[in-house]
């Protein structure tokens, strides 16, 4: 299975890290350092979920999240934060983020999430597809 | 804490303050009351004695208008042919000794000449003349005539009362002498306190009463009272009609006899002819007055006492309470210190949580990889060198975490609150670096203009470090919104150290800065703020005898300036141990 993933994160050796390892597991990994390069990287070419930090300097993870959810409603986002800014990642959920992760978590557990949030959108992206070509269908048989 | 100056101060004043606010009414009350008691009792005593002498004078001149009326009586009924009878005389003299209360001594009947032709009495008088005596050229003049006292021809004093009567077209005078004893014991009776006495004297002021004491020093002084006295006109009754007006006079002054102040009462008698005299000490006649007045006094020096001693140990209690309380609040003020130091600590401590976390997940995923690379087999190509890379990377990130631990375990080991020299650069610099984490997350540019020749402050380090926390702290949260620049500047300013943090944040708007230093004064949200760092800061800098002042523009910035003595001119005792780097 063939996951894009775009990991928005300031820390540059931290996001480079875990790039490496994620790209050993078959993800392919896009960086960006924070929050508008993010979203710029994510208009170029698309992906199927976010990684992104919380707490970076100039725009916000929230923020960030916010204009993702708004310009690429399909593209899952899993959040990554401090125990400082609990309350930000709580309203991300609300935003509708698949999920959070307190850092610095495991890697696995890192790559479980990306994983569950890429299938769900895949599931998606088929009930989509299934209505498109049933709707599709109706408009043939109407026709 | 305040000095035991300022409490002995504090006492002093409270005592004067309550000895004065008491003692005020006290006295007004003493003073008005005693005013109006002692003016009220002196007329009244006035009026009695008054009084008194009115009603002997009406006394007196009853008497002698009844001993003039007897005598009429006599001349009008009975002829004279009736008192030329010896035995006659006799007999009315009898009468009227008897049933007057011996107060007739003599009767005689004296002619036109002025030979006496009748006589009945102790007195062998036989036919004496009286034409040159001066009752009865008196007589003559007034037809009444009621003499002054004298001894007479026969050495004991009395007086004289005589009657003009006509009878066939020929005068005559009808005499009788006056036991001058009952008629002194009228007025010797009056006798009120110690020296109140009355006596009668005449216009030549010759006693008509024995009074009970020598006063013939006080003859010329009670000349001129007699003077004032009928200066007023003299009665124009005569001793036949009614009296007309009181004509009781009295004046207080120095007697010239005792030099004692004296209150003179006088009255006319007898057309004016005589005077009856009332006197007495005034000391005497306000004996109560004084009694009174000495109690009034005792009550007031006692109650003066009483509330001086009971102000002084009343505010000597509150001052102690006020010490005790002013501990208290130090104490307190500690806390709070403490407190607040505690929570910027803890805000501290997050953001270097927060800053470690970061090189700990590197490291992580570091080790991570070569555990990954280990399991691909390190003789794949490019494998070793990427295994050596991260290695590197998980050293570098591992000093960066020694690099944080230790800022703050220089921090931490800062929490000694005694005073002592340190450099406020150095201070600067750590705290630029402590909180390196949060001004990057809130894109705030630090810039510092250090002089590199401040001088030394005498301070405690962790005290200072709260102070400086606290502003950046404020700075950066007010800058949090868009960012903006924290200039942090220190200057030399003669014997001070001028420390001024800026921000270009959202400013302070005029209405708060009043309440800017105000304990638990917070315009951040609950759990956000306690409003204590900058009434901590105004506490610390105020204990060091320094000023914080403060220049905010809504929208443009805030600028916090702190001026602190120089360790050299807060004479600072010269520590062994000049610095405090650790």
């Amino acid at each position: 299975m063939d996951i894009r993933l775009l990991l928005i994160d300031d820390e540059e050796d931290f996001a480079r890290a875990v790039a490496r390892r994620l790209a050993k597991r078959g993800v392919r990994v896009d960086l960006a350092f924070g929050g508008e390069e993010g979203l710029a990287r994510l208009d170029e070419s698309p992906a199927d979920v976010v990684v992104l930090d919380m707490k970076m300097p100039g725009m916000s993870g929230l923020e960030a999240l916010r204009t993702v959810r708004e310009r690429h409603p399909l593209v899952e986002v899993v959040l990554l934060t401090g125990h400082a800014s609990m309350e930000s990642a709580r309203e991300g959920m609300r935003l509708g983020a698949f999920d959070y992760l307190l850092k610095p978590c495991e890697f696995d557990t890192l790559l479980g999430k990306i994983r569950e949030a890429a299938e769900r959108k895949r599931e998606q992206e088929d009930k989509i597809r299934e209505a498109r070509s049933r709707r599709e269908g109706t408009e043939r048989e109407s026709a | 804490m305040p000095d035991s100056q300022y409490y002995k101060s504090l006492h002093r004043s409270m005592a004067i303050t309550v000895v004065l606010v008491s003692l005020m009414p006290l006295a007004l009350i003493t003073l008005i009351g005693g005013y109006q008691y002692t003016e009220i009792y002196k007329a009244k005593v006035m009026d009695h004695l008054e009084e008194i002498v009115r009603k002997h004078e009406q006394n007196i001149d009853s008497y002698l208008l009844e001993k003039v009326g007897e005598i009429r009586v006599l001349s009008d009924t009975m002829g004279p042919e009736c008192f030329r009878d010896e035995n006659k005389l006799e007999t009315l003299h009898k009468s009227l000794m008897t049933r007057h209360g011996g107060d007739f001594v003599d009767l005689g009947l004296i002619n036109s000449q002025g030979i006496q032709v009748a006589y009945s009495g102790p007195f062998r008088l036989g036919l004496a003349d009286y034409s040159t005596a001066e009752w009865f050229r008196q007589v003559k003049k007034r037809k009444v005539y009621i003499s002054d006292v004298f001894l007479g021809l026969r050495g004991i004093p009395h007086f004289i009362i005589a009657v003009l009567f006509e009878s066939g077209g020929k005068e005559w005078v009808l005499r009788t002498t006056i036991d001058f004893v009952s008629f002194n014991e009228l007025v010797e009776n009056i006798s009120i306190g110690r020296t109140g006495l009355a006596f009668i004297i005449n216009e030549r002021g010759e006693f008509q009463t024995k009074p009970r004491i020598d006063l013939s020093a006080e003859v010329p002084f009670l000349k001129e009272l007699l003077r004032k006295a009928t200066a007023g006109g003299k009665s124009a009754t005569p001793f036949s009609g009614k009296r007309v007006s009181d004509m009781v006079v009295s004046t207080i002054g120095p007697n010239p006899l005792t030099g004692q102040e004296t209150i003179f009462l006088s009255t006319p008698l007898k057309q004016g002819d005589w005077l009856l005299v009332y006197q007495q000490d005034s000391v005497d006649a306000f004996s109560d007055l004084s009694h009174t007045r000495n109690l009034a006094l005792i009550v007031l020096l006692i109650g003066v006492v009483a509330i001086t001693f009971v102000a002084f140990y009343l505010s000597k209690r509150m001052v102690k309470r006020i010490v005790a309380a002013d501990k208290e609040k130090e104490m307190m003020n500690e806390q709070v210190i403490e407190a607040g130091r505690l929570a910027s600590l803890g805000e501290l401590a997050a953001g270097i949580a927060h800053e470690i976390n970061n090189p700990v997940a590197i490291m992580v995923e570091e080790a991570g990889w070569v555990q990954d690379l280990l399991a691909e087999g390190l003789d794949k190509e490019g494998n070793m060198d990427e295994t050596k890379r991260a290695l590197v990377q998980i050293r570098t990130q591992g000093s960066r975490c020694r690099e944080i631990t230790h800022k703050l375990l220089s921090f931490a080991r800062m929490i000694d609150p005694t005073t002592m020299e340190l450099q406020l650069n150095e201070l600067v610099e750590e705290i630029i670096g402590l909180s390196s984490q949060r001004t990057k997350y809130a894109a705030v540019q630090v810039e510092t203009e250090l002089d590199p020749a401040l001088p030394t402050i005498a301070a405690s380090p962790s005290e200072m470090q709260q102070v400086l926390l606290n502003l950046v702290n404020n700075a950066v949260d007010a800058m949090e919104k868009d960012g903006g620049t924290l200039t942090i500047t220190t200057k030399r300013d003669r014997d001070d150290v001028l420390m001024t943090v800026a921000d270009t944040g959202c400013g302070i708007p005029k209405a708060n800065i009043q309440r800017l230093f105000d304990p638990f004064f917070t315009t951040k949200p609950v759990g956000k703020g306690t409003g204590l760092g900058l009434s901590i800061i105004y506490g610390i800098i105020n204990k060091m005898n320094g000023e914080i002042s403060v220049n905010s523009a809504v929208d443009v910035g805030t600028a916090f300036t702190v001026r602190i003595p120089s360790a050299a001119k807060s004479g600072l005792p010269a520590e062994a141990d000049g610095g405090n780097k650790g």
